[in-house]
């Protein structure tokens, strides 16, 4: 009835058509329309130029959030680090962005590496410990998740100013927004990034797919065990599949810090773009292109949403469960999974 | 008419693109063993299954003691008085063996379960039947041809009257095998009868009244054991001859090419399970190792290979020290391993076929060029293996987990072969597979050794080792204490050595 490559594309389309609809009764039956909240969604995220950026920005974070995620998941491991991974790839980036004097040709790659080196480091940590001790990765990353998120507060507060809930804003030359790009979006704030975020998704394809590196990090990922005999270090490939996920994430830091804000606050509480990594990458089905069109889909909701309530007179917070909804029947695509088997099996 | 308790006429069973069953007839005698008779993948277990519930046939019909009935789950079939002991035992170690049988189905007092009167059933019924299990003791305590009674009794005590054993020998020592034997004839007198999966044709041979042979899903008939051999029984089973004893020159040892001296290895819960041990394999020989699982063969393997890393000792290939390497090192100085389990460690599953033939090989030229995978080469390769090899697979680009346990075996062969190791170490090379896989597997071992290659077997299956082998070291409790020639022992006396028996030891000296 369905080929497999259809199989794998029809659950997560699915999945979303199930949440939208579960969102559709909730608006219901709270006395709201919603078709009307859903078009409000879609012009939000569509409807102009400015909307149209700012959802794009809205997705570069995202598409490298999620590939952070899928890269480990690929290799075996669940990178629930991404967030702390951010946070630090973030900080870096706009140290680099504040204090360094260069020309943009080496100022931004320097403040991109940066952000990648930090989230990088802030994987291999979690992979040490998992790769020589046996230490599960999911513990480790979220401790390292609020190491990363008052480490970089009190660095902001005491080393990078003086007691300021804010850096200073990153020179020109460190920086990814273009004045061409905002005027053609009606001042949004889209940036080059999308750029960087797209690249790293045919990166991560081209390195797990094509290369010697990647054939090993697939392998331990499916057989820890044919692995070491077949004479691949398990503990390397480890350890470099936490830095490389690291690594995504801190670029995704590097996105808010060099683009959107061009600066760096002190944040009360998580930004989310790493937790909602791991929904993109289920969604995605660990896949880089498949993430690149689930970050585009959260980027829409996550935009599209801010229109609801103003338009159409739907809460915000009914707009968070639909979205809730939309990651919940993903999460459990299980179910459609079996239940489209079912269909499969009588059909033939 | 006569007095069959369970009868499948024409049974059809088809899945997606296949035909699994296909007019299958088996009539079940009371009180016979009957033996059902296939290669791997011909199909005996579908029609186990559809007669235990789990499948439902396309055409034909089940009938149980004459009468036509409609076998829709398997507690339909264990009401019908249907039992099944499967291959891998579905048991709880930490239970009792009373809490195992009874699980399910607890007798009950005011709400509690009744254990005593559980366990004086199950010292009853074991009583009866001869099969001296001790209700008392936990699961994890007892042997595992203790642990095959246990399964047995599990039936029995729900009441069963036909008893399906799937492979029941296949994991246990000569000795207990005869042991199981003689419970399945007491069992018979007592009026259960027994269907027994099995590919062993001695076996049949031994305990069957009759034998039903199925082919390529095909029903190929029931022929009584009394009037027919085990060549016959083998080239109804693969449709051509088949020779059993492996033709073969008496081997040409060269110089050592492994030796071991003195070697002491720790099983992960640090038990020393190999206790200075010594052995050389010369080129142009095989060696086998026999023994019970359990005695050190797992972890002599995993230090000659650099999987795990040794207490004290020392191992030479060609006279160069390759002592913990890793694995990588000794792959690349020459040793090529058949791993004893090829899911675990053999094959990536979920890799194609193509990939897994360089799971080795990978990295070097031509597959890899600066960093840069070269499918085609690899594919290549893979193609032309599969050829040699005759691996059957719809093409190189399927994952190996769609293809049969035997063609698996032969890709891991073929890889480990191509090589040109100067030592291969194949463990349980044929564990699982049919006569014609078998065939093919030990042909290409012998081929090996007759290139100047030395080969190390180790294997749980006696015939192997004596069919195979050009001289059989016996390991027990981590040593070698037994080195004897194929052409001056038999089964019994390796059946003793391999138990630790000094008596059986100075014997042979």
């Amino acid at each position: 009835m369905f080929s497999n490559r259809m199989f794998n594309l029809l659950v997560p389309i699915i999945s979303v058509l199930l949440g939208l609809i579960a969102g559709a009764i909730i608006m219901l039956s709270f006395g709201y329309n919603p078709i009307d909240g859903y078009i409000a969604l879609w012009n939000g995220a569509f409807g102009s130029p400015y909307f149209f950026g700012e959802t794009i920005r809205q997705v570069t974070p995202y598409i490298l959030t999620g590939l952070a995620i899928a890269f480990a998941f690929k290799t075996g491991l669940f990178n629930i680090g991404a967030e702390g991974q951010v946070i630090v790839g973030w900080l870096a980036a706009v140290w680099i962005g504040t204090t360094v004097d260069a020309p943009m040709f080496i100022h931004l790659p320097l403040a991109l590496i940066a952000a990648a080196v930090a989230g990088g480091l802030w994987g291999f940590i979690p992979g040490l410990l998992k790769a020589k001790l046996g230490v599960h990765e999911v513990i480790i990353t979220i401790m390292m998740n609020y190491i990363a998120l008052y480490v970089s507060n009190g660095i902001i507060r005491d080393v990078l100013t003086d007691s300021k809930d804010s850096t200073d804003t990153i020179k020109e030359s460190a920086a990814l927004s273009a004045n061409w790009i905002m005027e053609l979006t009606s001042y949004s704030r889209l940036h080059y990034g999308i750029i960087v975020a797209l690249a790293a998704a045919v990166f991560m394809w081209f390195l797990l797919e094509k290369t010697t590196t990647g054939y090993e990090l697939r392998s331990v990922g499916l057989n820890k065990h044919a692995s070491e005999y077949a004479g691949m270090s398990v503990s390397k490939n480890i350890i470099l599949a936490m830095v490389i996920s690291g690594g995504f994430a801190g670029l995704a830091g590097a996105m808010e810090g060099l683009g959107t804000f061009g600066y760096m606050p002190t944040h009360s509480a998580f930004t989310n773009i790493g937790f909602d990594g791991i929904a993109v990458a289920l969604l995605g089905g660990n896949n880089a292109f498949g993430v690149i069109l689930a970050a585009l889909l959260f980027g829409v909701l996550k935009i599209g949403a801010l229109n609801m309530p103003t338009v159409a007179g739907v809460p915000s917070e009914l707009v968070e469960i639909v979205i809730a909804l939309i990651i919940f029947f993903v999460g459990s695509s299980y179910i459609i999974r079996w239940a489209l088997l079912r269909l499969k099996k009588e059909g033939n | 008419m006569e007095n069959h308790v369970i009868e499948m006429l024409n049974i059809r069973k088809e899945f997606p693109g296949i035909v699994a069953n296909d007019n299958i007839t088996i009539q079940l005698k009371k009180g016979e063993i009957h033996a059902l008779l296939g290669e791997n993948g011909a199909g005996k277990s579908t029609l186990m299954n559809v007669l235990f519930g789990l499948y439902q046939p396309e055409k034909g019909e089940i009938k149980v003691k004459g009468k036509k009935v409609n076998i829709t789950d398997p507690n339909v079939a264990n009401d019908l008085g249907i039992g099944m002991v499967h291959q891998h035992f579905m048991l709880v170690d930490t239970f009792t063996v009373t809490q195992n049988i009874i699980l399910g189905h607890e007798p009950k007092k005011f709400g509690f379960i009744d254990l005593k009167k559980a366990e004086k059933e199950v010292a009853d019924l074991s009583e009866r039947y001869g099969l001296k299990v001790d209700p008392y003791a936990k699961i994890r305590d007892i042997s595992v041809g203790m642990q095959q009674r246990v399964e047995i009794l599990k039936t029995l005590y729900r009441g069963a009257e036909v008893l399906i054993l799937d492979e029941p020998t296949a994991v246990l020592t000569p000795q207990e095998i005869e042991e199981l034997i003689k419970i399945l004839k007491s069992l018979v007198n007592e009026g259960i009868s027994i269907i027994l999966i099995t590919h062993k044709l001695k076996e049949i041979m031994e305990v069957c009244d009759r034998c039903t042979v199925i082919r390529k899903g095909q029903g190929i008939g029931t022929v009584n054991v009394a009037e027919t051999s085990t060549d016959e029984l083998a080239s109804l089973m693969v449709g051509r001859e088949v020779s059993f004893t492996t033709e073969k020159q008496d081997a040409n040892p060269g110089k050592t090419v492994l030796s071991v001296k003195d070697l002491r290895v720790k099983d992960n819960r640090k038990v020393e399970m190999v206790k200075g041990l010594n052995l050389d394999v010369k080129a142009g020989e095989i060696v086998g190792i026999a023994g019970v699982d359990g005695n050190g063969q797992s972890e002599l393997i995993e230090a000659i290979t650099g999987l795990k890393s040794i207490e004290s000792g020392s191992i030479f290939l060609n006279d160069k020290e390759i002592t913990n390497l890793s694995p990588r090192k000794v792959t690349q100085s020459g040793v090529s391993h058949i791993p004893q389990d090829r899911h675990k460690f053999g094959l990536v599953l979920d890799f194609p076929i193509g990939e897994n033939m360089v799971l080795q090989s990978y990295y070097q030229k031509p597959f890899s060029k600066n960093g840069i995978l070269s499918f085609n080469n690899i594919y290549d390769k893979a193609k032309r293996l599969i050829e040699e090899y005759d691996v059957r697979t719809p093409s190189e680009y399927t994952k190996a987990r769609a293809l049969s346990g035997g063609n698996q075996q032969k890709a891991i062969i073929a890889r480990e072969v191509d090589r040109s190791p100067d030592l291969i170490i194949a463990a349980q090379p044929t564990r699982g597979l049919d006569v014609g896989a078998i065939e093919f597997i030990h042909k290409k071992l012998i081929e090996e050794r007759d290139k100047g290659r030395a080969v190390l077997l180790i294997s749980f299956e006696l015939d192997e080792v004596m069919n195979v082998s050009d001289r059989i070291a016996v390991m027990f409790d981590g040593n070698i204490i037994a080195n004897v020639l194929p052409q001056e022992t038999n089964e019994q006396e390796l059946g003793l050595l391999m138990a630790g028996s000094n008596q059986a030891k100075e014997g042979a000296q």
